[in-house]
């Protein structure tokens, strides 16, 4: 099965942008996992932790969002949040907390 | 003619002067460079915001019950004049750029009869305005502890804006700042905030992938997520002309120290053939006195 391309954009930069298996996002109704092929759909976020997933169960990365909102398209999942952390996974480090990472040139 | 102390002098002080608008002019260059680089990280959310607010306009009728941010009061009396400058001068025309782009449409909506507010951040636009227009400035936000503005910083004068919006101070709000082109071009940008202007884009009913635009769940409903963005979509038109001021005015502060350095060697160089003519005179001068004294005295 195809991976479903993830994007994680915060105001001051764009925190992640890769596939995953399955993300699982905390919609203010309800967490709801987005895999490929998912139906278009808006939700607002809560305050709460995004998991990537890259395989049925393996999670990657732990991700807190602050003040978000979800967008699946056909071309795959955008999460606008005022705040991201990595809290584990690749790239823990360049969260949008303390210093922000050198961008590549 | 001065004489050749005080030239001397002169050139020293011009010298010092060279010195210091050269470091500016480094630093300026160094920190747009930073300022740059944070203006283009933050373009991927700014044009997501702006598209999903395109799709989810489109698909809500403007009416009564339409939240006051996207359907406005209804007047148009009173209006907000949000002016973005910055918190330190020597940046060449770049403050007062913006403050003038500002001061003209006022005259233009005061010459209509309406009420006119300001309302500054960055205290560089004050004594223009608080002159022009005597006890019009409603606030003033203070950013001079700010290194870099981070979102939380736009969001708070965002929602100092929305809430002086929802007790009644003004109907419309415009923003003004510098959007950066280059460090040679910052274009003295207006945009209104109050109510929100629907981007082009809402009409635009063929998205770039060409098939017709898919029909999407929401989750709450249409009206409450447009609830919930417009107020962030505030903030993050203030922090985009946050970003861009930022950019604009290192970019053209260091244009004018880069002016400034080549001005200040212009005059060192007139300044110091003055000094060595007037140099060139002074022994000239002595040796014909010392020539003419030995003469007289073979005589």
């Amino acid at each position: 099965m195809a991976d479903v391309h993830f994007e994680l954009v915060t105001p001051e930069k764009k925190i992640l942008s890769e596939d995953a298996y399955m993300v699982v996002v905390p919609g203010t109704e309800g967490d709801f996992g987005v895999l490929a092929g998912h139906a278009p759909l808006m939700s607002t976020v809560r305050d709460g932790e995004v998991l990537v997933y890259s395989s049925m169960t393996n999670i990657t990365q732990r991700i807190r969002v602050q003040g978000g909102f979800a967008e699946v398209t056909d071309k795959g999942l955008t999460i606008l949040a005022e705040h991201a952390e990595i809290l584990s996974g690749a790239g823990a480090e360049a969260s949008s907390h303390g210093r922000p990472a050198r961008a590549d040139h | 003619m001065p004489s050749l102390k005080a030239l001397k002098i002169r050139i020293g002080s011009v010298k010092s002067t060279q010195k210091i608008t050269k470091a500016m002019k480094m630093v300026a260059a160094a920190k747009l460079r930073r300022a740059q680089e944070a203006a283009e990280a933050g373009r991927p959310y700014a044009e997501e915001l702006t598209k999903v607010m395109a799709r989810l306009a489109s698909g809500v009728t403007v009416g009564p019950e339409s939240p006051k941010l996207l359907a406005g009061t209804g007047k148009d009396t009173n209006q907000l004049l949000v002016v973005a400058t910055s918190e330190r001068g020597l940046a060449g025309a770049f403050n007062s750029n913006i403050v003038r782009a500002a001061v003209r449409k006022a005259r233009e909506l005061e010459a209509q009869g309406k009420q006119v507010k300001f309302y500054l951040i960055g205290k560089k636009g004050r004594a223009v305005i608080n002159r022009l227009f005597p006890g019009k400035i409603v606030h003033q936000v203070d950013q001079t502890h700010i290194k870099t503005v981070s979102f939380d910083d736009a969001l708070e004068v965002a929602q100092d804006i929305m809430h002086r919006f929802e007790a009644g101070e003004f109907d419309v709000a415009r923003l003004y700042f510098a959007k950066f082109q280059s460090a040679l071009v910052q274009i003295p940008t207006e945009t209104q905030i109050i109510p929100v202007e629907i981007p082009a884009a809402a009409n635009d009913k063929t998205p770039e992938s060409g098939g017709p635009v898919a029909a999407f769940e929401y989750e709450p409903d249409e009206e409450e997520i447009l609830a919930a963005l417009l107020p962030r979509n505030i903030a993050v038109q203030l922090f985009r002309a946050f970003q861009e001021n930022a950019a604009s005015e290192q970019g053209s502060r260091m244009t004018a120290m880069d002016n400034a350095t080549r001005n200040a060697g212009d005059m060192i160089k007139k300044l110091t053939i003055q000094y060595n003519r007037s140099r060139q005179a002074a022994i000239t001068t002595e040796l014909v006195e010392i020539i003419s004294g030995a003469e007289a005295l073979k005589g």
